[in-house]
């Protein structure tokens, strides 16, 4: 991989915050989205709110350093986000992120393309030795998706996850460097 | 009914969960950061030493922390016989809209370890959770190389739901981080209390 941003259908991006704000208020609308993404109730937040959150966010805070948005190599399309969060230096961890906002580009390999991505990045650029996940266990589209790229199921806490008055479980993820390096084929239906 | 009202949410038999005295916490609590190895058992940061004054900044944070965010209750664990400071204990990350939170505890006082302490403020911290707080689902997480922790949380009904392979790298290996779960259809009250040590 010569240009560590790009894989084959998405590259990451820097955005300013008045582009990503527009992207993640229209997003959020999606409330299938917001529940597939996260465990908080999905913000209805203004474009001019977005934007002053995401500001304080880029200018205060560590967490959002390994920021991107991801865009379509074939038209530039701003299709979604993804991040690194929570790194450790000492241990060379970190927790990943990602989120596909227009849903006309899910099931279609461009979030995995997105994680393989992030995952060079991860192992290659910031030397991390673990990348961890967290996913809801009604998503089965992405635990394929991080099966797919590499990541093993390491648990799961039954009936953590309340949505709609039924409980689901948090399912855990992580992949290792050496496993990053040296996939087992075969080992996961593609 | 009633009854149960009456039950002290703070009091054990021999230690209580009790405010921040910070003045002369943070003096002892900075004594208790030398000690690297309590460090390395409690967490995944690094450690390093504390002065009494960036203890006292830190009481601040966390007092801020649990009148402005709502996602943290910190207690301070106290000998009921004379108040002294032994440990702390925190209910943190709490989601409130699903009752997901984590726990965590220390017992910094060297000499009052192995007493059984850690035991009474853990069941008191469970019980706070569940029947105060109304949280479903409690997790932790113990390092591969803390077995008194991991018997602890066993001991209060935890079982382990995952484990983080070599999330961590200390004195030059890796070792896997375990997380511990309990829900509230799992939690007896009298849970690790018939269990002798």
């Amino acid at each position: 991989m010569d240009d560590i941003f790009r894989g084959e259908l998405v590259r990451l991006s820097g955005d300013d915050p008045q582009t990503v704000a527009e992207a993640f208020s229209r997003w959020n609308r999606d409330s299938e989205y917001a529940r597939l993404l996260d465990d908080e109730p999905p913000k209805l937040y203004s474009v001019k709110k977005f934007r002053a959150w995401l500001e304080k966010k880029f200018e205060q805070d560590d967490e959002f350093r390994f920021f991107f948005t991801i865009r379509t190599v074939e038209d530039d399309q701003c299709i979604g986000f993804s991040g690194l969060f929570g790194i450790q230096g000492n241990h060379g961890s970190a927790w990943v992120g990602i989120g596909l906002g227009e849903r006309e580009y899910w099931g279609k390999g461009y979030g995995t393309d997105a994680m393989r991505v992030m995952l060079h990045y991860a192992f290659r650029e910031l030397n991390l030795y673990r990348v961890n996940l967290d996913v809801f266990s009604y998503n089965p589209r992405a635990i394929h998706s991080y099966e797919k790229a590499g990541f093993k199921i390491e648990g799961r806490e039954p009936k953590s996850v309340l949505r709609d008055g039924q409980r689901y479980d948090m399912v855990l993820m992580g992949i290792l460097r050496e496993e990053w390096e040296h996939p087992v084929i075969g080992e996961v239906g593609v | 009914m009633f009854d149960a009202i009456k039950n002290s949410l703070f009091e054990a038999e021999h230690i209580c969960l009790a405010p921040i005295q910070p003045e002369s916490d943070a003096v002892i609590e900075a004594r208790w950061t030398q000690d690297a190895s309590y460090l390395r058992m409690l967490d995944r940061e690094p450690a390093r030493p504390s002065s009494p004054e960036q203890v006292k900044k830190l009481y601040d944070a966390i007092e801020k922390s649990v009148e402005e965010d709502g996602k943290l209750f910190y207690f301070t664990i106290r000998l009921r016989r004379d108040d002294r400071l032994i440990g702390f204990a925190r209910i943190f990350w709490i989601q409130w809209t699903m009752g997901r939170a984590s726990v965590q505890l220390g017992i910094g006082d060297p000499e009052q370890r192995g007493k059984g302490y850690g035991r009474e403020a853990l069941s008191l911290l469970v019980r706070y959770a569940f029947a105060e707080l109304n949280l479903f689902h409690l997790g932790a997480s113990v390092p591969e190389y803390n077995p008194v922790a991991l018997r602890l949380f066993q001991g209060a009904g935890f079982t382990e739901k995952a484990c983080q392979r070599q999330a961590l790298y200390r004195d030059g290996r890796r070792w896997d981080l375990l997380i511990l779960g309990l829900l509230k259809d799992e939690w007896r009250e009298d849970n690790g209390r018939h269990l002798s040590r």
